[in-house]
Formats: C-alpha cells, sequence, structure tokens
C-alpha cells in the first residue's frame, strides 16, 4: 500500500495527558520536507510521547497534528505507509535472523518484493554478510543499523527516531548521523528526540526544548547545542508548577 | 446531587422499613411455609443483578466505539451493582435452597450461570483496580464479551445438569405476584438507582478533580 | 491483502518459535505436570472418577493454554514488536487473526502428545474415534484461543496482566470447557450417543463463529490508546 504523501508536518497546540499527569502540553512547532527537527531535553519531558503523538500511536487529547494538508483523523493505513519508526527498544525479532526480521517488515508494509527489499537494506546497512545471523547475537550497535533499515524499509515520508544514540560508540554514531544527512538531501522529514547533544551536534535544522511535557523554546539552525541547551533550560518557568502528590 | 435524590432517598429508606410487615402479613407458600419469603428478597435483586449487567453491557459498548467517558462512569458503577446484587442473590439462593431441600447449592442452572455471570464482574472490578491506565478500555472489552456469553453460558450448563439428573427438583417461581412482591421489586430498583446514581457522581468528581489539576498546568 | 498480512504473521510466529521452542517445551511439561497432579488428587485405588480423562485433558488444555498465551504476548512485549506490528499499515484484524492461528497451531500440536498420554494413563478410549475427537479439540481450542488472543493482546500494556489473564479468561471460556469436557465424555461412553456429540460441537462451532467475529470487530479499539 503507498502512503500518501506530504510536505510538511505541523504540531498545532497539541497536549496529552493520562488521568490527571500531563505527558506534553500544547506543543507547537512545524517542520518540512529535507529538513531534521530535534526534540531536546532531560528524561521525563515528554519527547517519547510525543513521538508516539506523531507516529499515530495515540492521539491527541487536545490539538492536532496535520500531516500535509491532512490532520490525523485521516488515520490509517495510508498514513502509517508514510511514517517509518526507530523506536528506543528496536523492533526486532532476536530469534529472527536480520534477513528474515527485514523481509517480514517489508512484506507487512506490502512491498513489491520482500525478499530484494530485505537483501538492498542489509547491504545499505553494510550487514550482508551477517544476513543469516540471529539479531540476538548482534552488538548494540549492529542491532541499530538493522532496526534503521526496518524503519527505513518503505522508504516514508516521515522518520521518527527515538534516543537513536543510546548505547553507540562513535564510529556507529557517526555512522548514523552521516545516514540521517544523506535522507534529508532526499527530502524525508525526520524528527530525532535524544539527550545525547554532543553527537547531535550540527544535525539539526531545527531543535525543540521540553521540559516536564512542555516546550520551552524552538530555535531554527541551533550552534553549540550543549551550551545553547543549559542556556535555555535554566530560564525559570512562567507558570508556577503543581506539586504532584498522586493519590 | 440531583433534587431527586434526596426524597427519593427518603422515601426508599421507608419503603425498606415498612417491607417486613407486607411480607410479614403475605400468605404463606403451600409447600415451603415461611423460608419462601425469602424470595421476596432473592428474586428482586436477581432482577436488579440482571438490570445492572444490562446497563453495565450496554454502556460498555458505548464506551468502547464511542470513547465518551460518560459511559465508561456508568459502567463501572453498574459493574459494581451487579456484583452486589449479584452477592445477595447467591446468597438467599442458598438460603432458602438449604432450609427448603437440605442442600447448599443444587447447581440449579439459573443460580450456576448468575455465579458465572457475577464471576465475570468481579474480574471486570479486579481489571479496572489492578490494570493499571488503559483498564478502562479492557474493561469495557470484557463487559461486552462478557454479555454476549450470556446465552452460551445458560445453554450449556443447562444442558450440563440435564444428564445428571438431580434428587429433587428444583421449584418453580412463586404464581402468585402479590402486592408483597411488587413493593418488594419496587423498593430495590429505587435503591439500585439511588445507588448508581450516587456511585456516577462519585466518579464525575474524580473526572473534575483530574481536569482540574490539568488546568493548572495549562 | 487480509490473508497475506495473516500468512506472514502467522509464518513470523511459527518460525520465532520453531528456532527455540520455549513455549512449546515448557508449556507441554506444564500440561503433563498437571495431568499427573489432577491424577494424583482423583485417582482412587487405581481407577478415575468417571468422565475423569475428559475433565483433566481439557483441564490441562485449559492452564497450558493460559500460560502459553502468556508467553507469547510476552515476547511480543520485548523489543515492543508488538507496536511495530500496529504501526505497520496493515489492518489489525489481521494481525489478530496470524496471531490466533499461531497460538491455535501451537495448542494443538501440544494436545497431539497430550491425548495418547491421557488415554494412556487413564484407560479412556480416545483415540477410538479420531475424527470427533479432532472436531471437539480443534473448535473448543479455537474457542479457548479467540479469547484468549484478545484479551492476552490487550493486556499487553496492563500492570498485574499475568494473574489478569486467566481472572478474565476463565469465566468468558466457560461453555467451552463444559461443552469440551462432555463431548469428550460422551466420546468415551461405550455406546456413544451422536446427538449428544452434535449438541455440544454445534455449540462450539456457534461459540467460535460468534466470539472470533466479536473479537475482530473489537480488536482496532481496545488496542488504539
Amino acid at each position: 500500500m503507498t502512503g500518501f504523501d506530504f510536505d510538511d508536518l505541523a504540531v498545532e497546540d497539541v497536549s496529552r495527558h493520562f488521568g490527571r499527569r500531563r505527558a506534553v502540553s500544547r506543543i507547537t512547532f512545524r517542520t518540512t520536507r529535507g529538513a531534521v527537527l530535534g526534540l531536546l531535553g532531560p528524561n521525563g519531558a515528554g519527547k517519547s510521547t510525543l513521538l508516539a503523538l506523531l507516529a499515530t500511536l495515540l492521539r491527541p487529547s487536545a490539538g492536532r497534528i496535520r500531516y500535509g494538508t491532512h490532520d490525523t483523523a485521516v488515520h490509517g493505513p495510508s498514513l502509517r505507509a508514510s511514517i517509518g519508526v526507530l523506536g528506543h527498544d528496536l523492533f526486532l525479532y532476536p530469534e529472527l535472523t536480520a534477513h528474515e526480521n527485514l523481509e517480514f517488515f517489508a512484506g507487512l508494509y506490502a512491498l513489491a518484493d520482500p525478499r530484494a527489499a530485505a537483501a538492498d537494506a542489509l547491504r545499505q546497512a553494510g550487514l550482508a554478510d551477517r544476513a543469516g545471523d540471529a539479531v540476538s547475537s548482534f552488538s548494540r550497535g549492529m542491532r541499530q543499523r538493522v532496526a534503521l533499515e526496518r524503519a527505513l524499509i518503505h522508504r516514508p515520508r516521515l522518520l521518527l527516531l527515538d534516543e537513536p544514540f543510546t548505547g553507540l560508540d562513535d564510529a556507529s554514531a557517526a555512522a548514523l548521523a552521516a545516514r540521517l544527512r544523506t535522507l534529508r538531501e532526499t527530502g524525508a522529514i525526520v524528527v530525532l528526540a535524544t539527550h545525547d547533544l554532543d553527537l547531535a551536534e550540527g544535525l539539526f535544522d531545527s531543535a525543540v526544548f521540553l521540559r516536564d511535557g512542555r516546550m520551552v523554546d524552538v530555535v531554527d539552525r541551533p550552534e553549540a547545542l550543549r551550551s545553547t541547551y543549559r542556556h535555555i533550560m535554566s530560564r525559570a518557568h512562567t507558570v508556577p508548577s503543581v506539586s504532584r502528590t498522586e493519590g | 446531587m440531583p433534587t431527586w435524590f434526596t426524597p427519593a432517598a427518603v422515601v426508599c429508606g421507608l419503603m425498606f422499613a415498612t417491607s417486613p410487615f407486607l411480607i410479614a402479613n403475605a400468605p404463606y407458600e403451600s409447600t415451603m411455609g415461611l423460608v419462601q419469603k425469602i424470595f421476596y428478597v432473592h428474586l428482586p435483586s436477581a432482577w436488579m443483578f440482571l438490570l445492572a449487567a444490562i446497563v453495565c453491557g450496554v454502556a460498555s459498548i458505548r464506551f468502547l466505539f464511542r470513547g465518551d467517558s460518560r459511559h465508561d462512569r456508568l459502567a463501572w458503577a453498574a459493574a459494581e451493582l451487579v456484583v452486589l446484587f449479584g452477592l445477595v442473590t447467591l446468597v438467599t439462593g442458598p438460603l432458602w435452597a438449604r432450609k427448603a431441600w437440605g442442600v447448599w447449592w443444587q447447581w440449579d442452572v439459573r443460580l450456576t450461570s448468575s455465579l458465572i455471570g457475577w464471576m465475570v464482574a468481579v474480574a471486570y472490578l479486579l481489571l479496572r483496580q489492578y490494570g493499571g491506565p488503559g483498564s478502562d478500555k479492557l474493561a469495557a472489552g470484557l463487559a461486552l464479551f462478557g454479555m454476549a456469553n450470556v446465552p452460551f453460558i445458560y445453554i450449556s450448563v443447562n444442558y450440563w445438569r440435564t444428564i445428571h439428573p438431580l434428587t429433587s427438583v428444583v421449584p418453580t417461581l412463586p404464581t402468585s405476584f402479590g402486592l408483597p412482591l411488587w413493593f418488594s421489586a419496587v423498593t430495590f430498583f429505587l435503591c439500585f438507582l439511588l445507588l448508581l446514581r450516587a456511585r456516577v457522581r462519585l466518579e464525575e468528581q474524580r473526572a473534575r478533580l483530574d481536569a482540574l489539576y490539568l488546568s493548572v498546568d495549562a | 491483502m487480509f490473508a497475506r498480512v495473516v500468512w506472514l504473521v502467522l509464518r513470523k510466529d511459527l518460525t520465532v518459535e520453531v528456532r527455540s521452542l520455549e513455549i512449546a517445551y515448557t508449556t507441554l511439561f506444564f500440561a503433563v505436570s498437571c495431568v499427573l497432579v489432577f491424577a494424583f488428587a482423583l485417582v482412587h485405588e487405581g481407577r478415575a472418577p468417571e468422565d475423569g480423562a475428559a475433565g483433566i485433558l481439557w483441564i490441562a488444555i485449559a492452564f497450558a493454554g493460559t500460560l502459553a498465551l502468556g508467553r507469547t504476548f510476552e515476547r511480543e512485549r520485548q523489543s515492543e514488536t508488538l507496536r511495530a506490528l500496529l504501526l505497520a499499515p496493515a489492518a489489525r484484524p489481521a494481525i489478530y487473526v496470524g496471531k490466533l492461528l499461531g497460538i491455535v497451531t501451537l495448542l494443538v500440536a501440544g494436545e497431539m502428545v497430550l491425548v495418547p498420554l491421557v488415554a494412556l494413563l487413564f484407560q479412556a478410549p480416545l483415540l477410538a474415534r479420531p475424527l470427533w475427537l479432532t472436531a471437539i479439540l480443534v473448535t473448543g481450542t479455537v474457542g479457548f484461543a479467540s479469547v484468549g488472543t484478545l484479551f492476552a493482546a490487550m493486556l499487553v500494556r496492563a500492570r498485574s496482566r499475568d494473574v489478569l489473564l486467566p481472572v478474565l479468561l476463565y469465566p468468558i471460556t466457560v461453555p467451552v470447557i463444559i461443552a469440551g469436557v462432555r463431548a469428550t465424555a460422551a466420546l468415551l461412553q461405550p455406546d456413544v450417543e451422536i446427538d449428544i456429540l452434535r449438541f455440544w460441537l454445534a455449540l462450539l462451532v456457534c461459540f467460535d463463529i460468534v466470539f472470533v467475529t466479536l473479537a475482530l470487530w473489537t480488536f482496532e479499539p481496545l488496542m488504539t490508546d
């Protein structure tokens, strides 16, 4: 199934709560084709929730997310076919081989030739020689590469990555950053959540800074990420925060 | 609370107070004597048990497919009443059976089916209590499956029973639906409405509290 | 499209299972232990109570089935692969059917070992009428698994999911257990009454149709947040 295509992604005043806990609150930003957007913030800032909302796994409690000219009410298979997700937990079956994992997901995404697509993807990841090995035998970096290929195998317009630099060595992290730059050139919309500021240096076209589920700032073309981050996060809140006493 | 609540509660209380007199003065049933009078409690609570189950089932379906949390609150309150009235039914049934035929439990098809339905309601409450976030939807699914199951439970228990004939015959309902029975039924129905309304209100207050918490952050 | 997704999910589940055989071995062994425990509890002076073999067989299937369901979805919880399945553009009911067929295959494979064992231990002529027995086992297993797969899937993200699965599953599958046991017991009688068998089998088939349909209908709303 070919997904419908879109040129930009707009998040309009989106909130999501679970019971009385607000996970994200009134987030607004836009991004467009050929751009990498960073979601930055400490743990618990709401980055993963926001990514789940963008992936259509969660529905917003308030606000709207627009994919091009459609909003999430157009939900459904055709929208999901245009979205690729690299989750924190990698979404790979450890008992299956790298090739089997990719072939399975290629089939689920209704690609014409899943086997060839899987082989191509493994070549891209530089893991063609390990195609027949179970994923459980791979290092974190190798699994990450397979997982990234899995997320990209159906050539999605929107790519969402949740903490992709976790557990990667320098070489793998650099390779990932290079791959993301290539994707940007081919016109993908990339949204990346991380708290790994050094590795993400120079990667973002824009960055959204989150804390406690709220948007603290949006910066275009951020430089010197770490000091920018520290500077923004040290700003005092204008809204007093409620002490959370769970009943 | 709505305006009808307090007057209705007063009326219900009065009815509960006067019902023992009506029941005591009701004519004795020919075969079972005094013991049969427990029927005036057993039967209305069985009716309320069924009514609560239907309310829970319908509200659950509407919640599952529409997502309106009012239906969810109603379903939860109704499920608690299923457990409550079911418990009364399942206790008064054996009490009566013991006195009438000397055995506590006869695997009577109605009582057994009620027991299974009651257990589904208890499972519903356990799921809501211990299932964590998101269990409201899951419980609605359970309620739907429970409701769909009713004919299957009844038929399978019934046929299962008839293969092993019982030593004594299960009695039929009393044939004279006199004043005491209707009085009891109305009393129980009023009680049902009051409890339902009060319980739903508790959930409404909770939801309002959650909304207040959320609005502070906005 | 629907059938393709079902086939993909089923093939994937069977491949994963065949690689390690973890669920197959452990639940089969558990089922055998169940049978033994019940044998020790119920067999008196070398003989089981009447229809004991039928009851013990189905109890073992129910207990082992619950375990298998829990383990299968626990696997999908690791690496959050269930999320990945829901992210795909595949129709959600197709994912349900794929998983259901995988569980049924696993359970039926286990039953093929369990039935001869029960027949042997209790001198019950279970294998005398294989066609009828197969029909009863398959329809009963499908009924149990149809509800079980849905409940296990919807509980994946819930707390206390290990204990909640049997708590939710057993009251709903009572008709399946009753029908399965009674039909199997009828099969063990010296003179089999076909009418009784037909009745229970019809009940099982109706249950299967109704509950698979219900599950297909509610899978999407129950799995979305």
